[in-house]
Parts: C-alpha cells; structure tokens; sequence
C-alpha cells in the first residue's frame, strides 16, 4: 500500500471552529451583506447561570415540611406600603412587566390585563402610553413613565395604580428602543405624536432629570401630581444592582423593579442584547444586600424580572430575597407566541417556532407583536387571557408546592438557607454554597 | 384672590388646594408668596385657574398642567411646563434646563433666556423665548413650535421630527438633520400669532426657520456618521 496515496490517508472529520461557529458566520455574512447591525426582539439567548443551577433541598429531620393542598402557603403580596396611600394588593407574586401597545397588538395588550385581573395580579404599560383596552381589561394597571415620554398625560397617570419609572431594561442597560417604521399603524403614530411609517426612536435618558438627586424631585413632582396616593416605581437595569437599588430607595422609590438580561425588548441591537448587562441570578443578591444595609428590605419591594418561566423560578427568586416577581417573555409564549402550530409561517421567514425573534418587523404569524389588522386579527384576547391566566396560576402551584415541601407558609418565608447551587458559578454570584459544601467562592471568614 | 405663602402652608397642602379647583370654580385667581425656589409648585393642575407665584420657583413648577395659567415672577428651575397639556406658563425671568420638555400643548412663554435642552422632546407644546437658548434645545422634537427671539446655542434641533424652529438671531451650529427651511406665508402667520400671544413686538420676517432634514427618519447605513 502506498501510504503517500491521498486515497490511503484517513480523513480527519470536518471541524467547526468554536470561535467561528455557524452562527457568527452567518452574522458575518449578514453584517456583509447588510451594513446594519442585527436588530431583534426578546432577551439573551446565550446560556448564562441561571436559577436551574440552584436547588432547593427540602424538609426533612432539621426542617418539616407543609401538607400539599391541606396547610394554607399563602402568596399575596402588598407593593408600595412605604409612602403611597393605596398600596397594591395582589393575591400572587407574579407580575406582568411592561409591553407596549405598538410592540403589541391592541388584542395582546387586553389579553394581558384580562389574565392578570383574572389570576389576582397587575400588568404594565409601556413605550407608547395607556390603552382604553389595557386600562378597562386591568384590574390592577402599572403605568410606565418613560424617556420618550410617548402617550404620556396626566389623565392616565391619575388612573394608574401605580407609577413605574423606568430608568433602564435588563436587555439594554443605558439603550433606548427603537419602533421601526412597519409597525407604526395611524392609531400608534398618533398616541406617539409622530408621523406615521417612521422609525420612533426612543431615548435612553429621561428627558428632564438626570442622576438621583433629580430622581428624587422627579418623583416627587409625580407624587404630588397624584395627591401621594399611588405607589411609584423604579425599574432598572441589572446593571449595578447594589448602588443602583441604594440610589432609588434614596430617591424615594416606593419599589425597585429589578431586570436581568434575559429580560425581554421589543427590539434593539444583538449586540446589546447579548453583551450587555448581567445575568438575573448575579443581580438579586447586590440588590437585596443594599435594600437590608438600608433597613429597607420588605419595606420598599424588590420585584425581580429577566428570565422568570416556572413557578420554581419564582420560589427561588423569592428565596433570595425578592417580594415578586415580573414576567413578560414567558406571558407572551403563554398568550402563543413562537406557537409551533404557526411553525411553516416561520420557516417562510428563515426561521422556526422558539426562535423568531424579528417582533420589530411586525410579521408574528400569531398576531401578538404586530399592527398588521389581519395578523392581529387571528388573536383571541379572551382565549389568551384564559391561557394566561392558566399560566400564572400553574407557576403560583408550583411555587407553593416548593414552598410547602420547605415547610413555609408563605411564600416570602422562602430563604436563602433553602438554597443548594450546582455550579461554582451560579454558587459565587447567588451566593448559596455548591451542593454538598457549606462553601460559596467569595464566602466571608471562610478558610478554603 | 386666594393668597398663599407656602412657607407657612406647604407645598403639599398648596397643591391639594389648587388640585381641588374644578372646570366651574369660582376661585380662579391665585397668588402664592415666599416660593423661595420650592419644587414641584402649582404641578399638576387640571381647571382653568390663574396662579400667580411672586418669586422664583425650583423644578417642574406647573408640570403637566392643564387648562391653567401660570406666572412665574421671578426665574424657574428645571423642567418647568414639562409635557404641559393646555394652558400658559409665563416666565418673567430665566428659565433653567429642559424647559416644557416633551409638552403636549398650550403656550410656555420665557420673558428671559432659556438653558440648555429647552422644548426636549416637546411633543405640540408652542414655546415663545425672548432671550436666547442653550445648546441641545428641541432634541428630538416631535411636533409643536419654538419661538426663539435671540440667539440659539449648538447643536439646535438635533435628531428633531416635525417640530417648527424660528430664530430671530445666531445659530451657534444645527444638530444633526436639522436644517434651514424656507419661510413660507403659513409659517409667517403662525408666528405672528404666537409673537402675539407671548407679547413680543419682535417681526416674523426677522426669523430664520429650522426643521428636519427627515434623514433620520427611516434607518440607513449610509447615515450611520451621524447617530
């Protein structure tokens, strides 16, 4: 055998290079091709530590647990005690975050206060003012005061349970947002005061106050716009949690609004999207640390989004220290969104169920994150509440029946201590020792 | 005339007592003394009250107001008529940052000069400066009208939308994709009007007009240098 024969020397298998994958090919090839960074829809899509690398350990000799649908766990929740004359109240811990109309249908919009109404908790606006279906279909309604400032008046913001400021989003820490021109319908254009067809860009600073000393006037005004009755909020960014959330309470925040970067947008760059921000489980601990340095904890609320899909997720974000939760992303799958049913109308746009993500385009083929009247038209609002509703119901059983088996009778009796982590990783940033050890990197007095 | 001296009553008793003025109330006429720069004074207000506050305010002094005249006699902070509905604000003195930021409608008239970042944002709000503007002002600009009767710092009108600019004197530089506009016979009517209404004596063939140059509105790469 001639061993020099090309035919005789074994093929090595084709190698994908781990830096060059498919995928950054492909965005090479599109970024060629285009000159535009990449604009999308949702929130990382990387693997970052998250709450599947915790664990709760259970009841056993040392802890006993709660009968399973005998002994009451409660899960209600009061928001805004500190200076507002009328707290929220909800019956569970799980809040609907801000969406607007204009990234959502009208239809989408209803659906979201019919099932948060119906599961006893509130829903959000967003970047584009209040609707008269939002509003009507929301028992509870939080209304966002943003940068752009689109939609906003005072009628709504004194029919509004409660104020939250935005300040920033888990899925662009210090971006602004930009609604491209396709899904700029007349009724959109108008509530924005914008001509309709264009791109609305939205900023990335409010617009009349910077730093937190202008945060606390600013707040101040809109108190005393709404005679001190309704709570405000600050949502921020998970950013600097620790000083962020010091700067807010400072600031007179009645509630902090706490969003990781799996945190959902409508749109923005990838580039942001996927670099920029940190994970939801480093930043629920910094948060809750600067909330007890202040005396404040489960005095001013921390309300953790970014990520949030099961009611285990709920209980552990509650463990380490959050009085809610807010989802948006897991809602709007709940509602239908990334439906397989609709999977050849997402191969027609090059993509597939789970992954369509182009919700700035206005295309959905299951009529939630558009404008398109027939699009929109294949929505049910009263079936999507219903599934909501069935949604936030499932994921407050599944966090009673975590709570129960850690012998809680509440939900916010959940406790670090119930905690066990996976990984080095998800160990350091929660602070929760690896399973098997008492021991967390960066534990204090420690001598590993 | 209700006199008020907010010293003595408090900023939040004051506002629960204009906030309580309804569209038919027969206390229209407000004077409140010792402001001594207080925030968030006369915010608010929803009837159609003329409040007069003798001295100089803080931020957001008549901010979202509705229906409601407000004079300000002295110089006004931060913020003041910010996203404004209806109504007037009039400014004997300076005005600070971000004045009628993002308002909505009615007229804000500023006897004296404007800072930086005057009518961000504003969104139908008609404001009639006398003095001159910071740089900034009518960032992102939506829709409505400034009136500027002196001379207008860098970057005027950056990124702006369908906002009208008029200024009677220097430019110090545009911001990017605003640019001059003919002045044409309608435009002259709207500022005369609004030169009326803030009582000016100032001509509108004096005024330059500026507005977007509407290259922004549709993303293009070709445009990137100037995001």
């Amino acid at each position: 055998m001639n061993q020099h024969d090309p035919k005789n020397i074994p093929q090595t298998t084709p190698r994908q290079s781990a830096t060059f994958s498919p995928d950054v090919n492909s965005e090479i090839r599109r970024a060629a091709a285009t000159g535009i960074y990449d604009i999308r829809g949702g929130g990382a899509k990387r693997s970052l530590p998250s709450f599947d690398d915790l664990l709760f350990m259970g009841a056993s000799i040392s802890r006993y647990p709660l009968e399973g649908y005998r002994e009451k766990c409660e899960t209600s929740v009061t928001i805004g005690g500190l200076h507002a004359e009328n707290p929220i109240h909800l019956d569970i811990p799980i809040t609907i975050a801000g969406m607007s109309f204009g990234a959502l249908s009208g239809p989408a919009k209803e659906a979201l206060g019919r099932g948060a109404t119906a599961a006893g908790t509130s829903t959000t606006t967003g970047d584009g003012g209040m609707t008269s279906e939002e509003r009507g279909h929301s028992k509870t309604l939080v209304y966002q005061y943003l940068p752009s400032r689109y939609g906003m008046n005072p009628d709504d913001l004194r029919r509004a349970d409660a104020i939250e400021i935005v300040v920033g989003q888990g899925a662009k820490p210090g971006g602004g947002g930009m609604l491209l021109g396709q899904k700029i319908s007349d009724r959109v254009a108008e509530m924005r005061n914008l001509p309709k067809g264009i791109d609305q860009r939205s900023a990335c600073r409010h617009p009349d106050w910077t730093g937190p000393d202008d945060l606390e006037i600013k707040i101040l005004e809109l108190r005393e716009i709404t005679g001190w009755k309704v709570p405000i909020y600050v949502k921020i960014a998970g950013a600097r949690p620790y000083y962020d959330v010091t700067l807010a309470v400072k600031a007179g925040a009645d509630a902090v609004v706490l969003d990781g970067m799996q945190g959902g947008t409508a749109a923005t760059q990838d580039v942001f999207i996927e670099h920029v921000g940190q994970p939801t489980l480093a930043v629920i601990r910094p948060a809750v640390q600067a909330l007890q340095d202040l005396g404040m904890h489960r005095k001013v609320q921390l309300i953790l989004s970014g990520g949030i899909r099961s009611g285990a997720d709920v209980a552990k974000a509650m463990a380490l220290g959050a009085d809610a939760v807010a989802i948006g992303t897991a809602a709007l799958i709940a509602l239908g969104d990334n439906d397989p049913k609709y999977e050849a109308e997402y191969n027609a746009m090059g993509t597939t169920a789970g992954a369509y993500d182009d919700w700035h385009e206005g295309r959905d083929p299951a009529g939630i994150t558009t404008q398109d009247p027939e699009l929109s038209a294949r929505f049910d609002p009263i079936e999507g509440g219903r599934r909501l509703k069935n949604y936030l119901k499932v994921m407050t059983l599944e966090a009673q029946t975590i709570a129960r088996a850690c012998g809680k009778n509440h939900l916010h009796n959940l406790e670090p201590e119930d905690l066990v982590a996976l990984t080095m990783e998800a160990a350091a940033m929660a602070q929760i020792p690896l399973a098997g050890t008492d021991w967390y990197p960066g534990k204090p007095n420690t001598s590993y | 005339m209700q006199t008020v001296d907010l010293q003595e009553t408090g900023l939040r008793a004051l506002n629960k007592m204009l906030h309580a003025q309804s569209e038919t109330t027969n206390q229209t006429a407000w004077e409140i003394l010792n402001p001594k720069g207080a925030h968030a004074i006369a915010c608010g207000l929803n009837a159609p009250i003329e409040v007069t506050v003798k001295g100089s305010t803080g931020y957001y002094c008549a901010g979202m107001n509705q229906h409601a005249t407000v004079n300000i006699h002295g110089s006004a902070g931060p913020g003041t008529a910010e996203n404004m509905m209806s109504g007037t604000v009039v400014i004997e003195g300076d005005a600070s940052q971000y004045a009628g930021a993002t308002g909505h409608g009615g007229l804000l008239v500023i006897k004296g000069n404007a800072s930086s970042r005057c009518g961000i944002s504003m969104k139908g709000i008609d404001i009639v400066v006398h003095g001159n503007i910071g740089h900034m002002s009518a960032f992102m600009a939506q829709s409505g009208n400034l009136v500027v009767c002196g001379d207008a710092g860098d970057a005027l009108g950056d990124s702006c939308y369908e906002a009208r600019l008029f200024v009677r004197g220097t430019v110090k530089s545009l911001g990017a994709d605003c640019e001059r506009k003919k002045m044409r016979p309608e435009h002259l009517e709207i500022l005369q009007d609004l030169l009326t209404r803030a009582g000016s004596d100032a001509k509108p063939e004096e005024f330059t007009r500026y507005g977007s140059a509407r290259n922004l509105y549709t993303f293009d790469v070709d445009n990137a240098s100037a995001y």
